[in-house]
């Protein structure tokens, strides 16, 4: 077993909660993890990657190999496009579609959905109006991971005790909440995959 | 995988593992990727219940020099920077291996190859080279923790500073990490040779020879570590070099990690020589592949080239410059690599910027207003967030070199006849490397400004406390700076027009002005707020 996962989005927008969360669930399904970040300028508002390698045995590289990555995980529609190298013709690329915009010359919204659209395998998710509807748009990051969890193979449970534990100590109101926000991401994707 | 492994970053493996294995005292200035090494013994419990001296230094040098106090003093002392900051504690760093050590002393120095946060990708192997002592290169998170364990008495053993040398994605990735049974401290010991550290040439002479007379001493090292292995492989047609993560990558290309050439994986220095030896004679050529300059494949060439071939990044098997990835040594290996879609032409660069509300946007504003009469290409900046301001929308700063060199290059063009010429530095570039070449112009009364931006911060390395919070001004006046000339201004929208008037008042001055637009970075301001809103409900 192999999980290959590239997470995009742009500096300050959280991607490494995602990875965090994943992490946990791995470690917790005793599997290797190696999960490679982007610290320092580029979290200034650019654009920033991490990579997460989960596996059932020993992991060499940090880096995910050009054309093997199962999955990318996009908080933002072009993001997530800037890393299609990296994704094997199998991958998956599961976005959220609210835009970004901190650059002047950001493209059109509808050329990003359709190129979004042109890929293989994809789910485009409004994460940001997902997560409202789950009680908080701060958990948009969580309804990304529910969205993302079905092609992952950790058991959905384990992603859920994640949560639990990354959030814990925020009391159970917060947990609950983002629980809520994981589900209704993943059934996101049962739905539309 | 078991449940006791910490899920750790290189960095914070580093950390550990010196916490675990007898640390005193950690020195730092911050920079990308070593960052987090200081961060997490800060943050570590057990690091303040040992009572271990974990707080940032003024710079680079400073750090090297206090570690070596603390060796002096029988303790075991680490110190870490990123590559560049290597230069600055060069001086120190040099001397440290002919005074040697008491307590052990570990040196960390991050490379960032492909500079992803940097202004070059020097690579610190050649100054452990210079300096003629040994360096630990992990391969992996576990062995960034076991270096730094077992790195002290590796370094009280052969009487030298050690270098432990990571590169960018060994500092920022993360993976399972086992604990080793915690060390004891030293206790504070004298050297038994008092004259150990004094440095005056008739020691300094003997000192050296003993480093000479120590290199066979740290070649058996290398030669029975554990770190590094000769691993065999069926096709002796090829013999593989591989160091530190640039081993990784190699066998990632394998299935089960097994490669069928010969490898011999080097994760400490200095070369072990009969491994070498081994690998060239039984192989009909040999590939050397390294994260960083081809240091280890220039040496096995020699000037001349003319033994069996060797391939690496000079011949061009693989690229010169920047960082290495499973793909590019899968092509240096002739294997076939895939690939996947091309960036498609709808994403557009998404280059850093500073944050919306940043003080250093206002300093740019001001600036480049009040600069309008004299034109462009007078400001000469320096390293950190406000080094942004180079982008559009501002266009506002034509150089950015070294740590404090904005204020030195100010005077230099200034010299020549640039008149008025700009200096933009931080708060903690200024204490840093700043203050000297202030007394400089302060000597020769030049005529600059300098705009000391003030955000109470470390910034673009994630806001580490700075040396030179609430120092500034009595530190300018102390230098010499006339108090008229002191300008302290608050960077808001609305102080725009005054701002600009204080501004062109002393570029029209015939002397040294400094300028200290100051307020609060505004992610420090943000965390401070959330964490006296925390403190205020519980």
């Amino acid at each position: 077993m192999k999980n290959d996962i590239v997470l995009a989005g742009v500096g300050g927008q959280g991607i490494l909660s995602i990875a965090a969360a994943i992490g946990l669930a791995a470690v917790n399904s005793n599997l290797y993890i190696k999960q490679s970040e982007v610290h320092g300028m580029s979290q200034r508002g650019g654009d920033v990657q991490s990579h997460l390698r989960i596996s059932d045995r020993p992991i060499a590289s940090d880096l995910i190999p050009a054309g093997k990555a199962d999955m990318i995980i996009s908080v933002e529609p072009m993001e997530g496009l800037r890393y299609l190298p990296l994704l094997a013709d199998s991958g998956w690329l599961v976005t959220n579609t609210t835009p970004f915009i901190n650059i002047p010359d950001y493209p059109k919204p509808d050329d990003i959905i359709a190129r979004i659209k042109a890929v293989k395998h994809h789910i485009a998710i409004d994460a940001d109006s997902i997560a409202k509807e789950a009680g908080s748009a701060r958990s948009s990051n969580i309804v990304m991971l529910g969205a993302a969890s079905l092609f992952l193979d950790i058991p959905f449970e384990r992603i859920e005790e994640g949560i639990r534990q990354l959030f814990g100590r925020k009391g159970e109101d917060v947990v609950q909440q983002n629980l809520k926000a994981l589900k209704l991401g993943r059934e996101f994707s049962e739905k539309n995959r | 995988m078991n449940n006791n492994k910490l899920l750790l970053l290189g960095d914070e493996a580093i950390a550990q593992g010196a916490i675990d294995g007898g640390l005193s005292g950690i020195y730092a200035y911050p920079g990308t990727p070593s960052t987090e090494i200081m961060e997490y013994v800060q943050a570590s419990k057990q690091a303040a219940e040992q009572n271990i001296h974990r707080q940032w230094s003024a710079n680079e040098k400073t750090a090297m020099e206090a570690a070596i106090g603390m060796s002096y003093a029988g303790k075991r002392a680490m110190v870490c920077f990123k590559h560049v900051g290597l230069n600055v504690a060069a001086d120190a760093f040099i001397n440290a291996s002919i005074t040697g050590v008491n307590g052990g002393l570990i040196v960390v120095s991050a490379d960032d190859p492909s500079m992803h946060s940097s202004q070059n990708e020097q690579d610190s192997r050649f100054y452990a080279k210079f300096a003629m002592i040994p360096i630990l290169e992990p391969s992996n998170q576990q062995e960034a923790y076991d270096m730094a364990y077992f790195g002290f008495e590796l370094s009280e053993k052969l009487n030298v500073p050690v270098m432990l040398r990571i590169t960018t994605r060994m500092a920022h990735s993360r993976a399972g990490v086992v604990r080793r049974q915690v060390k004891l401290q030293n206790q504070l010991k004298l050297p038994s040779d008092p004259r150990q550290f004094v440095l005056l040439p008739s020691i300094a002479r003997k000192n050296y020879k003993k480093l000479l007379v120590a290199q066979s001493a740290m070649e058996m090292e290398s030669e029975s570590a554990s770190f590094n292995a000769l691993i065999p492989g069926s096709s002796h047609g090829l013999g593989i070099i591989a160091t530190g993560i640039a081993y990784n990558y190699l066998i990632e290309n394998y299935p089960d990690h097994k490669c069928p050439f010969p490898v011999l994986k080097i994760c400490q220095y200095p070369i072990p020589r009969k491994q070498v030896a081994e690998l060239y004679n039984t192989c009909d050529q040999i590939l050397v592949l390294e994260e960083g300059y081809p240091i280890v494949e220039e040496m096995l060439r020699g000037f001349l080239n003319l033994g069996k071939p060797i391939h690496g990044r000079l011949d061009g098997t693989l690229p010169r410059d920047g960082e290495l990835n499973p793909n590019i040594v899968a092509k240096a290996l002739g294997l076939p690599v895939t690939e996947g879609q091309p960036i498609p032409d709808v994403v557009k660069n998404r280059p850093p910027s500073l944050c919306q509300g940043c003080g250093h946007r206002d300093v740019y504003e001001d600036l480049n207003e009040a600069l309008k009469e004299y034109g462009t290409g007078r400001v000469f900046s320096d390293i950190g967030c406000y080094t942004l301001g180079a982008l559009p929308p501002f266009n506002a700063i034509n150089s950015c070199v070294d740590m404090g060199a904005s204020i030195t290059m100010a005077k230099g063009a200034a010299d020549a006849g640039l008149v008025p010429a700009v200096a933009v530095i931080g708060d903690s570039t200024f204490t840093h490397s700043g203050m000297t070449g202030l007394l400089d112009a302060v000597v020769e009364n030049s005529p600059i400004t300098v705009i000391i931006s003030d955000n109470s911060t470390t910034g673009m390395t994630g806001g580490q406390q700075s040396s030179a919070t609430g120092r500034i001004v009595e530190i300018c006046r102390g230098i010499g700076v006339h108090p008229d000339h002191i300008r302290v201004v608050t960077p808001l929208k609305k102080n725009h027009e005054e701002n600009v008037r204080i501004i062109k008042e002393e570029l029209a001055y015939n002397g040294v002005s400094v300028i200290i637009p100051q307020r609060e970075c505004i992610q420090t301001f943000a965390r401070r707020k959330k964490a006296e809103k925390k403190e205020s409900n519980e």
